[in-house]
């Protein structure tokens, strides 16, 4: 060994340094506050829809605290920037609930956000409230899923179209950005079709890429689907950043929403604000809440959300209306258990029932969806939608759908069977 | 006799850079293990799963250096080998999930039976042994660079026009891979992961474990990127990187030269990949994004170009100020303060950190040495 | 209670009528005849079901009311309201109020009125309705329209009143569009003589568009064979007619796709071709321009509406500047420093766009914003069986001005001779006194100013938000790579050969594989020939 003094020297107060690299990040720890962890992308692609959900939560953390806190404490707010970058989704996470010790985190947007964080979420045993609609497939016990599964949307929006109302479609086109959420809702959506009747060859299914910009050609073949002389409907599962040119090109084409209904799933309040809606009068979107839904509750929240954006022109939208169910199920299951602990509140969270926004009572199941309402709305003028169906009752949300091969024996239940995917057929779990 | 070998290729810069390595090898396992939860000297796990993702990058950022600083080629497309590297180690771990996925499937990974895939696309088969996924670890980098490199050195692209046809390539991957149909995942990728051979990837143990190989990467890539730049080899690659066309009227088969260190980074970009996914538990297509590729050039840049230690520190910075800026309040002006860095490390510190800190002593010395001149002179 | 109250209203309805009636004589002929379907169609409006409402508008249209018209707009624009007394009426455009029932002026708004709902359904019987009303408008742009929606709907409830209009039509162009229309009707409706549907499918094989091929996959089942062949033989026909026409389609979606891809490219072919700078900061300068057409439209709109028909026109200029002062700004602080660097520009011109498109993110906020189209470029034009987008016109149109003017630029100014003479011998030219750093600002600023126009443009047809440079910077080097560096006919045909390509290949590639298979092809060709298309020659190009 020829390793000199003085580099053995610097390289052991190299070492040092970096063990003591945790004391820089960790914060002085408050005894007095529980710690609410925001995961939401402020930069990078996906900060055009996540910046909004910090935003409403930092609201809500404000108001409740203005109430008085929670068991007596203040709720603090930790916000990370996860940057659309899915490994830093795993790193914050872990960061948040190690570090920072939050009591739940509030975050995603993207399916594979979701799936990034899952194991830290697992092996740490904390919570996290997911607000986004998403293919189901997934039950966890540590995660809340407030958004809709696709039962809660996609389904009901395809009905509404084969009724008379909707215009009794026959021939559909389902177009989507290549990834897992419209892959698996046009599969369901594929089997239920063809198990309603539909032809074959009246399905058309086509997938672009993210982002996607040039929409002559696919917008072409829409129409070219569509003059086999029976009613064609849309069923658009494109992804937030490429439905403005899809929109813009649809418009410019002239396929007018009397002639092919597209109906998305991906498109609401916060989207259209981008684009000129007046050609696209009529075109129809499938949520569990619309800004233009008249309720006091509704009406309360829009204001405050003005107020705390300070602009008149602000938007809201069923992601946000997701936090919101989703927070005030979590401030009650608190209450309930007395404790923030994520086992507690795990247990005390199912069957808490909360007022959602659109008139209703939104419950927690035990497969840790939620009850919702299913509202399809035609877009306006305005860049607002009119609800034209909804369903009487709220629609449980159905972690693992019955219309896909692998799923249908499948079963989630934390409460009895303590069982994210029960095989009913196997009688067993996973 | 081998470490003396070893230890005589290196400089100071090179033993200070392995001591440390050796340091943390010893200090990180024992305080993360042994030194109990309480004591303010304990490290715990998921520090060293950050640090090993930062060793990760560093590896990634030695390769490039290898390549950039020593022989000109500036690869925007090292994230793609990185990648392919992560999704060889990416399918190994999906297959040892075996029937502990949602839907209990004996041998398709989750997202192909929901898919409704019937059986295993045929790219996917030995990638349940450990010992084959290993080798495409550093195949399918390797296979893919020497083929790219064999039509690209031969045809003499070079400069600009490599980086952006290197861009197109990870380009071209990531939107290959973001497609569901061909059987990676889509834009979820492969996540999930539940154990490493056989030992559970959540695990303490096992954290500890893979944040020690990955040190052990990060000397020997270092060791074996040294013994090359100071062979004889080595020469000739600075000699390609200063003036190619006279390298190669001196008689010097240029592009053999750039193909095999071309090669060799890319094998060890794979090889970051793979130690990478166990530790951060998830790979997806936007590992490929050009952006990630930039981004592994800058951190070279901030280190140094062409001193191979400050590649693996500039990656570790640069990733650390990242972790740290990310969270709380500065969460918004994060990007402002990473553009800055570029900006303000290409105009005011070309050389990198540690170029720039070895001018600075330099100039001390030698400015110490002018004192001390200067001060004998009167006592004549 | 709805069972009592209705007849209870319609009484009253009817009195109120009768008294009318006796006032004004003229309309009591008509209406006191008519109040039944009018009477029945207001109680289906106010019930609230769209099933109703659809029943209504056709009560409506039958009725023969003169205001059935009217009201019928009012429905499709929610100016047709039922009140709290279930009375129905509408507000007419000059803001007058009239009841629906009897078509008269009310004094004054009834109490507790709320909007009738529309919906897809509704609208397509408001258009089928309306367009059987307004079949013998005076208006020969609404006969036009009237005829077309009759020939889309099938009705053949328009088949009375559309072959009446078509004894009266004057216009050629529209006698012949309602005798596709009336050929629509008989093709599909059931009970028709096979003479009558044969001469149905000749007319629509005529017509022989995409449209025309609706009512031809449309003969009911109970037509007879050989109508059912002729209709199949017309449907091939046409396919085999369209399928000629893809083709030229393909090539004007190419041309299209080429032209954005070339505005895109041009300020980059400046920045990164002639001086060399790997300028990865070039889709910001897009983005930015693209949100100076955003700030103009906005101070337009609050400011002076009705210039917003020139609203482009005024952000063309705007953005060039504003690009085009930022790009000197940036050349001025950070690039010149870089010379003879070119890779280290490409760290410090990424870090500038991170800069950048965080700063777009602070200020205007991370969400989209709308960009209006002016209305000279909304809607399309029909050559031969394709439909053409005025948009996209425009958009050509412009990429093409902005390419001969880059190039008579750099041909036939000073600046131009000067930019030309310091990118090829840098230190000659500052021997023959130009001032290269002065050269350098500007042609640095030029290239920004030209993506700051391709800005303009993009506004059109994509999204405007921080992210919008990002998704063409790639595209962009691909082109200037592509067609070879320094050259900006290279641009132009490398531009518009891949936006070709693309469109080619997209039919059965599909969008993700042709985009794949053009970058493969652009990584092969560049080992064929490794700078490009068209080569620069000579001395200057060895490092």
């Amino acid at each position: 060994m020829t390793l000199t003094r003085r580099s053995l020297l610097a390289s052991s107060a190299m070492a040092a340094a970096a063990a003591t690299l945790p004391a820089i990040p960790a914060f002085a720890q408050s005894g007095d506050t529980i710690k609410v962890g925001i995961l939401h992308s402020l930069s990078g692609t996906m900060a055009i829809s996540e910046t909004t959900l910090k935003d409403v939560m930092l609201m809500l953390i404000d108001e409740q605290n203005k109430k008085g806190g929670l068991l007596g404490k203040k709720l603090e707010a930790v916000v990370v920037d996860p940057a659309s970058n899915w490994p830093l989704f795993a790193e914050k996470a872990r960061e948040l609930i190690t570090q920072h010790k939050v009591a739940a985190t509030f975050g995603c947007w993207t399916s594979v956000s979701r799936k990034s964080v899952l194991p830290v979420f697992k092996e740490l045993n904390n919570i996290l409230f997911y607000p986004v609609q998403y293919e189901g497939e997934e039950s966890e016990r540590n995660v809340f899923y407030t958004g809709a599964a696709p039962n809660q949307q996609a389904i009901p929006a395809v009905d509404y179209l084969m009724s008379k109302d909707g215009g009794e479609v026959k021939r559909w086109v389902l177009a989507g950005t290549d990834y897992v959420y419209p892959r698996t809702t046009n599969k369901i959506l594929e089997a239920y079709l063809l198990a309603k009747g539909v032809a074959k060859e009246d399905i058309m299914i086509n997938y672009t890429p993210f982002g996607h910009s040039d929409w002559q050609t696919i917008v072409a073949d829409i129409k070219k689907f569509g003059s086999a002389g029976k009613k064609t409907a849309v069923v658009s599962t494109i992804n937030g950043d490429a439905n403005v040119p899809f929109y813009k090109e649809l418009g410019n084409a002239g396929i007018k929403a009397t002639d092919i209904p597209v109906v998305a799933f991906s498109v609401g309040e916060e989207e259209l604000a981008g684009i000129d809606t007046k050609p696209l009068v009529g075109h129809l979107a499938a949520w569990n809440y619309f800004q233009s839904v008249k309720n006091p509750a509704n009406e309360a929240f829009i204001k405050q959300w003005k107020a705390y954006k300070k602009s008149d022109k602000a938007v809201t939208n069923d992601p946000m209306e997701a936090h919101v169910i989703g927070f005030n199920m979590w401030i009650k299951a608190v209450e309930k258990a007395k404790s923030v602990a994520p086992d507690a509140v795990i247990d005390a969270i199912v069957g808490v029932e909360v007022p959602n926004l659109t008139g209703g009572i939104s419950k927690m199941l035990p497969n840790h969806h939620i009850t919702k309402p299913v509202l399809i709305g035609e877009i306006r003028a305005d860049g607002q939608f009119d609800v034209v169906w909804q369903t009487k009752d709220l629609v449980p949300g159905d972690a693992w759908t019955d219309h896909l091969e692998g799923s249908k024996d499948l079963e989630a239940d934390w409460v009895k069977l303590k069982c994210g995917n029960y095989n009913t057929k196997l009688k067993k779990c996973g | 006799m081998i470490t003396s070998a070893i230890l005589a290729r290196l400089d100071l810069r090179g033993r200070l850079f392995l001591g440390a390595i050796l340091a943390a090898l010893i200090l990180v396992p024992v305080l993360n293990l042994v030194v109990p939860a309480g004591s303010p000297l304990h490290v715990p796990t998921w520090l060293v799963s950050l640090l090993g993702k930062y060793l990760c990058y560093a590896i990634l950022a030695l390769a490039l250096d290898l390549v950039w600083g020593y022989c000109g080629i500036l690869s925007l497309g090292h994230g793609a080998f990185f990648a392919l590297g992560g999704y060889a180690m990416g399918m190994y771990l999906m297959r040892q999930i075996g029937t502990r996925g949602v839907y209990g499937h004996p041998v398709l990974p989750d997202f192909m039976v929901f898919l409704n895939w019937k059986e295993l696309p045929w790219f996917w088969y030995g990638f349940d042994m450990f010992p084959f996924a290993l080798l495409m670890v550093f195949l399918a980098p390797g296979i893919l660079a020497f083929v790219f490199g064999w039509f690209a050195f031969r045809s003499r692209v070079t400069g600009v026009y490599l980086s952006i046809i290197t861009q197109a390539l990870t380009y071209a991957l990531m939107l290959a891979f973001f497609r569901n149909d061909m059987g990676f995942g889509g834009n979820n990728g492969l996540t999930d992961f539940k154990d490493i051979v056989g030992f559970p990837v959540q695990a303490q143990g096992t954290r500890v474990a893979l944040f020690a190989l990955t040190l052990i990467a990060l000397a020997g890539s270092y060791i074996l990127a040294r013994a090359i730049v100071t062979s004889k080899a080595g020469k000739v690659l600075v000699a390609i990187r200063d003036a190619e066309s006279r390298t190669r009227f001196l008689g010097f088969r240029v592009e053999r030269y750039k193909l095999f260190v071309f090669t060799l980074s890319a094998m060890m970009a794979g090889l970051a990949g793979a130690l990478y996914v166990p530790q951060v538990g998830i790979i997806n297509p936007s590992e490929f994004a050009p952006g990630n590729s930039i981004e592994v050039v800058i951190w070279v840049a901030v280190g140094g170009r062409g001193t191979l230690v400050g590649a693996a520190i500039g990656a570790v910075l640069v990733n650390f100020a990242k972790t740290t800026f990310t969270t709380g309040a500065l969460a918004p002006y994060w990007l402002f303060a990473l553009g800055a860095l570029f900006v303000l490390t290409t105009l005011y510190m070309p050389k990198g950190v540690i170029g720039t800190y070895a001018e600075w002593r330099e100039k001390r010395r030698e400015r110490a040495s002018l004192a001390a001149h200067a001060a004998s002179k009167p006592a004549e | 209670m709805r069972i009592i109250c209705l007849p209870l209203i319609a009484l009253r309805r009817l009195a109120s009528c009768l008294l009318f009636g006796l006032v004004l004589i003229l309309s009591a002929q008509t209406q006191g005849a008519l109040a039944g379907p009018l009477d029945e169609a207001a109680a289906l409006f106010a019930k609230d079901s769209f099933t109703d409402t659809a029943r209504a508008i056709e009560l409506l249209a039958d009725s023969g009311a003169e205001h059935a018209g009217p009201a019928i707009e009012a429905l499709n624009d929610r100016r047709l309201f039922v009140a709290a007394d279930q009375s129905v009426y509408f507000r007419d455009p000059t803001g007058a109020f009239i009841a629906l029932a009897t078509g008269q002026k009310l004094p004054a708004e009834p109490a507790g009125g709320t909007g009738v709902r529309v919906n897809n359904r509704i609208r397509g019987a408001i258009n089928t309705a309306l367009g059987t009303l307004t079949l013998q408008s005076p208006d020969p742009a609404k006969r036009r329209a009237a005829a077309e929606a009759v020939f889309k709907s099938r009705s053949p409830d328009s088949e009375t009143a559309l072959q009446a209009a078509m004894q009266n039509e004057k216009i050629a162009a529209i006698r012949e569009i309602q005798q596709t229309a009336l050929a629509a009707i008989i093709a599909t409706s059931p009970n028709r003589s096979d003479i009558d549907r044969l001469a149905a499918i000749e007319v629509l094989k005529e017509r022989g568009d995409r449209e025309a091929l609706t009512p031809l996959n449309q003969i009911p089942d109970s037509a007879s064979a050989n109508v059912k062949d002729a209709a199949k033989a017309a449907a091939q026909t046409i396919n085999n007619r369209l399928a000629t026409w893809s083709a030229v389609q393909n090539a004007w979606y190419g041309v299209s796709l080429g032209s954005v891809l070339l505005l895109a490219a041009i300020g980059l072919a400046i920045t990164f071709g002639v001086m060399g700078i790997i300028n990865m900061a070039h889709g910001e300068m897009v983005m930015i321009g693209a949100y100076a057409t955003f700030i103009i439209q906005e101070i337009i709109r609050q400011n002076a509406p009705g210039l917003f028909e020139y609203s482009l026109a005024i952000a063309i200029p705007a953005a060039f500047i504003i690009a085009g002062l930022i790009g000197i700004a940036m050349e001025r602080l950070v690039i010149r420093h870089l010379y003879g660097r070119p890779l280290e520009t490409l760290l410090a011109t990424w870090g500038i766009s991170l800069i950048l498109m965080q700063a777009i993110r602070t200020l205007f906020g991370p969400t989209n914003r709308e960009v209006g189209a002016p209305a000279f470029m909304s809607g399309s034009f029909r050559i031969g069986l394709i439909d053409i987008t005025y948009g996209r016109v425009w958009i050509v149109g412009f990429a093409l001005v902005v390419f001969f003017a880059v190039l008579a630029l750099l041909r036939f100014t000073p600046l131009g001779l000067q930019m030309r003479a310091v990118t090829q011998n840098r230190r000659m030219a500052a021997s023959m006194g130009i001032r290269t750093a002065r050269v350098d600002a500007l042609t640095f600023g030029l290239g920004s100013g030209i993506a700051g126009l391709a800005g303009v443009a993009l506004s059109q047809i994509d999204n405007v938000s921080p992210n919008l440079g990002q998704s063409y910077i790639i595209d962009s080097f691909m082109v200037v790579v592509f067609g070879g560096v320094g050259n900006l006919w290279g641009t132009l045909v490398a531009a518009l050969s891949l936006g070709i390509a693309n469109k080619f290949l997209e039919p059965f590639a599909g969008a993700v594989l042709g985009k794949i298979a053009l970058l493969v092809f652009i990584i092969l060709f560049i080992q064929k020939r490794p700078r490009g298309l068209f080569a620069l020659k000579g001395r200057a190009v060895e490092q």
